[in-house]
């Protein structure tokens, strides 16, 4: 088994079992500190793939910054472990079947699908590096780019008029 | 590594997101499951984009072929970054105003 | 000239169109003069068409197409030929003196009745002409329906009483029965010949073998048919009943029209029944049957209606009997003899319950010789023609159909001549009951005993003297005669008389003595009738056997307990379960089934955004099972 195997099969059984025990906490905050885990997970996943560019950008805005202010409205909000209300039993036994089933249904759809045999660049490759997404994006995908600011903007406003006391 | 083992990793990830968002009633950790959604698509975008420029380097080495991929997994992040500045701030907002985060509380849709 | 046929029922159309719908402006002459003169004009048109039938055009007249679809092509045809004008003769101009007569009779009616009775009267003739003129079954069966319905409608004409409105129902759906016969005779010969058109069935079934399953059935079921019609067993109950309409209604059905559809129609499709000769014998059996079964009634009845109705049965029994053992012609000339006697003693019943003021027993009668002299006079004469005494009319024609009968089978003579015997008597019980002897009515009734006016009269002398003389167009061969009607009819019975095998003439010396014993035992019926019933009329309540008779052999009971109360409590239990627990548990059950899904979908409405999310995922999880693997 090479180092790159080795290093998938690692990789996605953290994310997986991060994942997993983000919603099978009680307690918020483990939760995020979890999911933080998946998203190192991920982004150690998109350096497998060469994609260096995205997983510093993942760890930065995602782990980073989106979870911190998670981190922060739990605590802000002061939630814990008994604090945490659970669903009526049925419903959460639904949710699980009907997850369980859409993995099997999604499983099942893909596995004999010929697409599945192909091989993916891993470790090489620069077209996940800075350089090339850079001109890229800032020649065929400026605009995209520029009103993405705006939908930013736009959100900063939201966010700011919501949350003002009346 | 082929690319179904990415596949299977990104379903098994949306899935454990969808029981999440199914199971947990604390309107923050649904939020955190929808990220996880979020990113298992954005994986299986980057290992898309790199399997079809292993196909394309095959024919023209110098290909930048898979480059849209891995950007729109970046204005992914874009959007993902704007809705949960606005939907923490609904959280804070409703937490104001009922000192709850359960969803159950959110039942207003009916009238 | 045929080309004007179309007038023949137009006229009658018209008028009742006109009266119908001017029924509330339209004076009481007025609209008798309409009502009469639309049947006048037909009866002229009639004229016109017999003697061009007689100088030799004959053939159909198609107007425009029917029914066209496919290989089935019905046109709305018209058959001119010696069947249908002499058919026309008798429904035009018997109808036209009932229509006369019904002027004065029906004059104590309000405006608007009195017209609604003459829309319906002319209704009745449109649709008897429609029936005699069709060209294919299928019109004869539009203007067999429409009798129906208009004796229905005439039949219930006081549709105040209850009883009335009974018999008019009881009219129609006896009528209904033997519809259902046609109707299927109709389709079966679409199945089997592709057409209705007489000419069309009448060439293909000529090729058919005799006693073919297939000519059996269809003709078994047109009998069925013009036993409704024509009032034979089983289907004979409604015509006493039918007694509950006007007198003249009474008349116009029983001698001009409805019940002579029947022979008519056995007449047109003769070809038919003499290719089935199974048939034939049911025809015989059954008329005969019905002959003697109602006049056995007849002899016991009290309503001078019901008396003369019963002897309707009787004769439309001879008449097929005369069908059955193939006098085809001896039928028709029965038929138009019959119309006449038949119309003339209804409406000289008519005249005496009008001068009786509505009093229908005979048994508070007697003596009114004296004050009806013309309606006495006619009504003896109508009375000796039933009767078959000669030289009156119905003594030719009822001879011919028993002596057809005789050279088929000489029980059948037998029978018939107990019938006619039958005949002779009660006719003269009613007659001397009702106008010799003493007057046995209230005072004031007698005071009021009055002639009838000249419009009710002039009709009765009319039909008297065609009665009287109406014999002489079929006088036979044996009695120095050349029967005229005989070879009129002869183009239409000719492939008939070609296959009867057993068409050997009687010698002269066997008619005469037939001839004779049947006039001699009618002779001397009638003087025993009149010598017994002319100063002591029976009025004691009946014994024994005579009040079988006079309950009609319970006839009416049987069918009353055999399928009328069945057919109740079925629909009753059908009523009651099917109806009720069925149906309605199935309709109300859709909508309780609708409410409670509705309250139960309701519930799905939590307003909870996790029950929604888990909705979706459900859904889009079918969605995604029915793309991928469906």
């Amino acid at each position: 088994m090479s180092i790159t195997q080795l290093l998938f099969w690692f990789l996605t059984a953290l994310a997986l079992g991060s994942a997993l025990m983000v919603i099978f906490s009680k307690n918020p905050v483990h939760s995020i500190l979890w999911l933080i885990t998946t998203f190192f997970a991920i982004s150690g996943h998109y350096i497998l793939l060469n994609a260096q560019f995205l997983a510093i950008v993942n760890i930065i805005v995602y782990a980073g910054a989106i979870m911190v202010l998670f981190l922060f409205v739990v605590m802000l909000m002061n939630l814990n472990a008994s604090a945490t209300p659970l669903k009526k039993k049925w419903l959460r036994f639904a949710g699980v079947i009907s997850g369980g089933c859409l993995l099997l249904v999604l499983t099942a759809a893909l596995k004999d699908t010929d697409i599945m045999r192909q091989e993916l660049m891993m470790k090489t490759g620069d077209i996940g590096l800075i350089h090339n997404l850079g001109t890229v994006l800032f020649k065929e995908y400026v605009l995209p780019f520029e009103i993405s600011s705006v939908l930013f903007l736009s959100a900063m406003v939201g966010a700011v008029v919501i949350g003002k006391k009346e | 590594m082929t690319i179904q083992h990415y596949i299977f990793l990104s379903v098994a990830l949306f899935s454990i997101g969808i029981i999440g968002v199914l199971t947990r009633r604390n309107l923050i950790i649904i939020f955190m499951c929808v990220e996880l959604m979020l990113n298992s698509v954005n994986l299986l975008l980057v290992a898309f984009s790199k399997m079809h420029h292993l196909a394309a380097t095959a024919a023209d080495a110098a290909s930048k072929a898979g480059t849209d991929g891995q950007l729109f997994v970046f204005f992914i992040m874009v959007v993902a970054a704007a809705e949960v500045s606005v939907g923490l701030a609904i959280i804070v907002m409703m937490y104001r105003n009922t000192h709850s985060v359960d969803v159950n509380f959110l039942n207003r849709l009916k009238h | 000239m045929s080309k004007l046929v179309y007038l023949v029922p137009l006229f009658p159309l018209a008028g009742f169109l006109i009266n119908g719908l001017a029924r509330k402006r339209l004076s009481k002459s007025l609209t008798g003069i309409i009502g009469s003169g639309v049947i006048l004009a037909s009866f002229i048109v009639s004229i016109v068409l017999f003697y061009d039938v007689k100088a030799g055009h004959s053939g159909a007249v198609s107007l425009f197409d029917f029914i066209n679809t496919g290989t089935l092509k019905i046109p709305f045809a018209f058959q001119v030929d010696q069947l249908s004008s002499v058919f026309l003769l008798i429904i035009t101009g018997v109808g036209f003196l009932i229509h006369l007569y019904s002027t004065a009779y029906m004059h104590e009616e309000s405006n608007e009745h009195f017209a609604r009775y003459f829309a319906y009267l002319n209704l009745f003739v449109f649709s008897m002409l429609l029936l005699v003129l069709g060209g294919n079954y299928l019109i004869m069966f539009i203007g067999w329906e429409g009798v129906g319905l208009c004796s229905y409608l005439l039949i219930g004409y006081w549709f105040k009483n209850n009883d009335y409105t009974n018999a008019a129902k009881k009219a129609f759906i006896m009528n209904r029965i033997g519809d259902f016969g046609f109707l299927l005779a109709a389709f079966w010969m679409i199945q089997q010949f592709g057409s209705l058109t007489f000419a069309d069935v009448f060439s293909k079934a000529d090729g058919m073998k005799s006693n073919d399953m297939v000519l059996v059935g269809i003709t078994l079921l047109l009998f069925l048919g013009a036993a409704g019609k024509s009032a034979q067993i089983p289907l004979y109950t409604w015509l006493p009943d039918a007694m509950a309409g006007p007198t003249p209604v009474s008349a116009l059905i029983h001698a001009a029209t409805m019940v002579t559809a029947g022979i008519y129609m056995i007449a047109r499709s003769n070809i038919l029944y003499t290719l089935a000769p199974t048939t034939q014998g049911v025809v015989a059996a059954i008329g005969l049957a019905t002959a003697i079964l109602a006049a056995t009634i007849a002899l016991k009845q009290n309503d001078i209606k019901k008396v003369l109705a019963y002897s309707t049965v009787s004769q439309l029994g001879y008449m097929f009997l005369g069908l059955g053992v193939g006098a085809y012609t001896g039928a028709v000339f029965h038929v138009m003899t019959h119309a006449f006697f038949k119309a003339l003693l209804f409406l000289g019943a008519g005249s005496v319950i009008h001068a009786m003021h509505h009093e229908q027993d005979i048994r508070n009668m007697g003596g009114l010789k004296k004050h009806l002299p013309v309606t006495h006079w006619t009504f003896l004469i109508g009375c000796i023609a039933i009767a078959g005494i000669p030289p009156l009319s119905g003594f030719f024609s009822k001879d011919e159909i028993l002596a057809a009968a005789f050279s088929k089978n000489a029980v059948y003579w037998v029978v018939g001549v107990l019938g006619a015997i039958m005949t002779a008597f009660y006719m003269f019980r009613l007659y001397a009951t009702t106008f010799l002897g003493k007057f046995r009515g209230t005072h004031e009734q007698e005071h009021h005993l009055h002639e009838s006016p000249a419009a009710m009269t002039i009709p009765l002398i009319v039909l008297a003297i065609l009665s009287a003389v109406a014999g002489f167009v079929g006088v036979p061969a044996v009695l120095g005669g050349s029967h005229h009607l005989e070879h009129f009819l002869a183009p239409i019975f000719a492939g008939s008389v070609k296959k009867l095998q057993h068409a050997h003439h009687l010698d002269h010396n066997t008619e005469y003595m037939l001839m004779g014993a049947s006039v001699a035992l009618a002779a001397i019926a009638i003087l025993y009738a009149v010598s017994r019933f002319s100063k002591k009329p029976d009025l004691d309540e009946a014994t024994g056997l005579g009040k079988v008779l006079e309950n009609k052999w319970y006839v009416d009971e049987l069918y009353n307990n055999i399928i009328v109360k069945p057919l109740r409590n079925l629909s009753a239990f059908f009523n009651n379960v099917f109806e009720k627990m069925g149906v309605d548990g199935a309709v109300n059950g859709v909508g309780k089934l609708v409410n409670y899904g509705s309250r139960q979908l309701r519930l799905l409405q939590s307003g909870q955004v996790a029950a929604y999310i888990l909705m979706m995922v459900v859904a889009a999880l079918i969605l995604f099972i029915i793309q991928l693997f469906v």
